[in-house]
């Protein structure tokens, strides 16, 4: 389910980190050992052989990064992002692996699409990416896609992301069919009829501003009716993006009644609320909204307690002349890979919001376990899938450090905490700084 | 843990300098109002004057871009520009470049090319201004920015009520109407608020957008309430912008027979305003428009002597708030 362009695998000695894998209950600063690209061994004062040493004193070493929701624009606007350009943002990023989103054009509907896109990523992803392809074609919302040949070809999931599956009889069949593909239905919540010409949340800012509200129920009651839909089917499925509290109250609901529902919640809903948008500044505008204070403290507290399994950062290039217009007329969407780790930790771990533990589980096994991708672990026998993390590093975010081709970043020109110094994904290493 | 609901004041971009702009009546502060009321005042009383034109702003460059149709404010802007003796420019979006699909960042830097002192821009996104403000050297005056903003409509109204009623502390001013599409309300909200007015607003309620109320004003769905308030300013029925099947009412006469302002809904000698243009029958009893207390032709005198103020302030008083100098000493 997951391609990547083939080549060598690497030797390497990672000395005297903190290594940390949350899900595997390690914690010790220790060195680790990568013969040919797996994962040889974990001690202190290993030999090196011929290995090529990287100083990890003062950094911790966890599992590579998933991104769960990435727009790699392919096929159709690649002068947005391509997959070498998209692969190596996550790279910088601290990611082993990137799922990307369906919503091309041409939309990744049949299999000879699905099949060009493997290629490509054969021939030029820097790091593992897989492919969803869309739950209805044309993403037109009336007729299935052909899942179990999309599924043998190598999807990784289905999502008609961008928009949502507005017939719930349809819904109702995506639900029944997918089982039979082992693969994750990834579903975009929004009730169209209530967030219509909506360009923020709705709420006192939208009020003084002006602007066409997206209200938080144009989530939630799409979330309260898929989740019905998979209860009564006993079918699973992923929510994408959660912006509103009432979304995670019915998720969390739904997980103790036995749903096998998992959820992803970006980093900008994590770090930002409507206050942002006073700005008018049209790298705050993405789908769903920034919303109030009391949804963020929602998704933290979601993210913290796990019924929020997954970060990612729905990673929406969009070209530059496009974001330049103003707020009304701009695209929905920001950029993600390179920022998300720093983003979080200087917005919620330093803080005090959420253990870096939790980001770290939230950022890798959480999204991975999802989509049931084998998730990345510091343990001998696996393929190193590493991220060697400088969390005392400050750094700012400028538009001529990004990898991506696309620099619509709400955080340009900010400083931030929390550094990617190396990436090493599926034994190769894949970014240093 | 820590406190949850601080979201990080440093991750929002820089905020403009203040006062370089006239883009929102949230960026003044009470003395800006005051100084430019009293501004408007003095130009008022050389419009009284056989020869009405002031040298003041002789050498400045004021263009005027609308990529919106418009009357009043258009042509109070440039007359405004005139009585100062600036040299003006107005350019209408239908005919130009922006026909042909240019940006308005492009068209905002070829203006810019051209080293205009002010730029008035009418636009129907919230935030093209700013996009302007960002682009060129000129100082930006915002002429009503899609439901955003129309801040030169509130100081003039703020003249007139002062004008013609008195006081705006302690006074109680109904809004009627269209709220929601409005940027005129929101405009007069933000600036009577500011000047220590009681605002209500009257309407049906999907026409009073959820959350207004943080403005600090009082909402109410009752017509009736409009005979507790002072003044009693009725907002244009945005037929316009009423797209098919909406259903913000279900019809324009159930609209005007539950919160049309008719003779009967006022008490005797309360002022009335409109920003115009009026949908007489609609929103307003035709009635009531031609009464004696209607003060809306006043409004539109108001808007040259106030727009006058606004283009001599950016002009002359600066960034940074310093004495103020009489106009009519400078003229």
């Amino acid at each position: 389910m997951l391609f990547v362009r083939g080549g060598r695998s690497d030797d390497l000695v990672v000395r005297g980190a903190r290594v940390l894998d949350p899900a595997e209950g390690v914690d010790a600063v220790c060195d680790v050992r990568v013969d040919g690209g797996t994962i040889a061994q974990l001690g202190t004062n290993l030999e090196t052989n011929e290995h090529r040493v990287v100083d990890g004193s003062g950094l911790v070493l966890a599992p590579a990064f998933v991104d769960p929701h990435v727009h790699l624009r392919v096929p159709g606007r690649e002068d947005e992002e391509t997959i070498a350009s998209g692969t190596a943002a996550a790279a910088a990023g601290g990611y082993c692996a990137i799922l990307a989103m369906p919503n091309t054009e041409p939309v990744v509907d049949s299999a000879a699409v699905l099949g060009s896109l493997i290629e490509d990523a054969q021939a030029h992803a820097e790091i593992p990416v897989g492919f969803l392809a869309a739950i209805t074609r044309g993403q037109e919302g009336a007729e299935l896609t052909e899942m179990a040949e999309l599924a043998d070809q190598g999807a990784a999931g289905f999502s008609d992301d961008g928009r949502p599956v507005v017939a719930p009889g349809l819904m109702r069949r995506a639900l029944q069919y997918h089982g039979i593909t082992g693969r994750r239905l990834a579903l975009h919540c929004e009730e169209p009829t209530l967030s219509k010409g909506g360009q923020m949340h709705e709420g006192a800012v939208s009020a003084e501003l002006g602007f066409s509200g997206y209200p938080s129920v144009a989530e939630s009651t799409m979330v309260e009716r898929d989740l019905s839909l998979a209860a009564y089917e006993g079918q699973g499925l992923h929510l994408l993006h959660l912006s509103a509290r009432e979304s995670v109250e019915a998720l969390r609901a739904a997980q103790a009644k036995g749903v096998a529902a998992t959820a992803e919640v970006t980093p900008h809903h994590l770090c930002l609320t409507d206050e942002a948008v006073r700005t008018l500044d049209p790298n705050l505008k993405m789908n769903p909204p920034l919303r109030s204070a009391d949804d963020r403290a929602a998704l933290i507290e979601g993210l913290r307690d796990g019924t929020i399994g997954s970060v990612a950062t729905d990673h929406a290039p969009h070209a530059r002349h496009e974001k330049e217009v103003p707020f009304e007329a701009a695209p929905f969407g920001v950029t993600g890979l390179e920022t998300a780790f720093a983003a979080l930790y200087t917005s919620l771990v330093e803080p005090g919001l959420v253990p870096l533990e939790t980001l770290l589980e939230r950022m890798s096994t959480g999204p991975a376990q999802a989509y049931g991708l084998e998730r990345p672990r510091i343990a001998v026998g696996e393929p190193a899938n590493l991220v060697l993390l400088d969390t005392a590093a400050e750094w700012k975010v400028e538009e001529r450090g990004f990898r991506s081709r696309s620099a619509n970043s709400w955080l340009l020109g900010h400083t931030l905490k929390g550094q990617v110094r190396l990436t090493v994904a599926a034994g190769r290493v894949v970014h240093e700084q | 843990m820590g406190e949850i609901h601080v979201m990080r004041e440093d991750f929002l971009p820089p905020k403009p300098p203040p006062r370089r702009h006239l883009i929102s009546i949230g960026d003044l502060t009470r003395d800006d109002v005051e100084r430019l009321l009293a501004t408007a005042r003095s130009f008022a009383r050389t419009l009284e004057r056989e020869v009405k034109k002031l040298p003041t702003l002789r050498g400045y460059t004021v263009v005027n871009v609308f990529y919106e149709s418009s009357t009043r404010t258009s042509s109070s802007f440039e007359l405004a520009a005139k009585r100062l003796s600036a040299d003006t420019m107005s350019i209408k979006a239908a005919g130009s470049s922006v026909d042909k699909g240019e940006s308005l960042k492009d068209t905002a830097l070829t203006l810019g090319a051209y080293d205009p002192d002010v730029i008035v821009i009418r636009h129907p996104q919230i935030g093209a201004p700013q996009l302007v403000a960002r682009y060129t050297e000129a100082h930006v005056v915002n002429a009503g920015d899609g439901k955003h903003q129309h801040p030169t409509q509130a100081l003039l109204d703020l003249f007139t009520i002062r004008e013609e009623v008195g006081p705006i502390d302690g006074l109680h001013v109904a809004i009627v109407g269209d709220v929601l599409h409005s940027r005129v309300a929101r405009s007069n909200i933000q600036a009577l608020t500011l000047m220590g007015a009681r605002v209500t607003l009257v309407g049906p309620p999907p026409l009073l957008p959820r959350g207004i109320e943080a403005m600090g004003c009082e909402l109410s769905h009752d017509i009736g309430s409009i005979a507790a308030a002072d003044v009693v300013y009725v907002l244009r029925m945005q037929q316009e912008r009423m797209q098919e099947g909406a259903n913000y009412v279900p019809s324009l006469r159930e609209y005007t027979a539950r919160w049309g302002v008719t003779p009967e809904r006022l008490r005797p000698g309360q002022k009335v305003m409109h920003p115009g243009p009026m949908n007489r029958g609609v929103e307003i009893d035709p009635r009531v428009a031609d009464a004696a207390d209607a003060l809306i032709e006043t409004q539109v005198r108001a808007g040259l002597v106030t727009r006058m103020a606004v283009l001599y302030d950016l002009l002359t008083t600066g960034p940074v708030s310093v004495k103020t100098p009489d106009p009519l000493e400078v003229a």
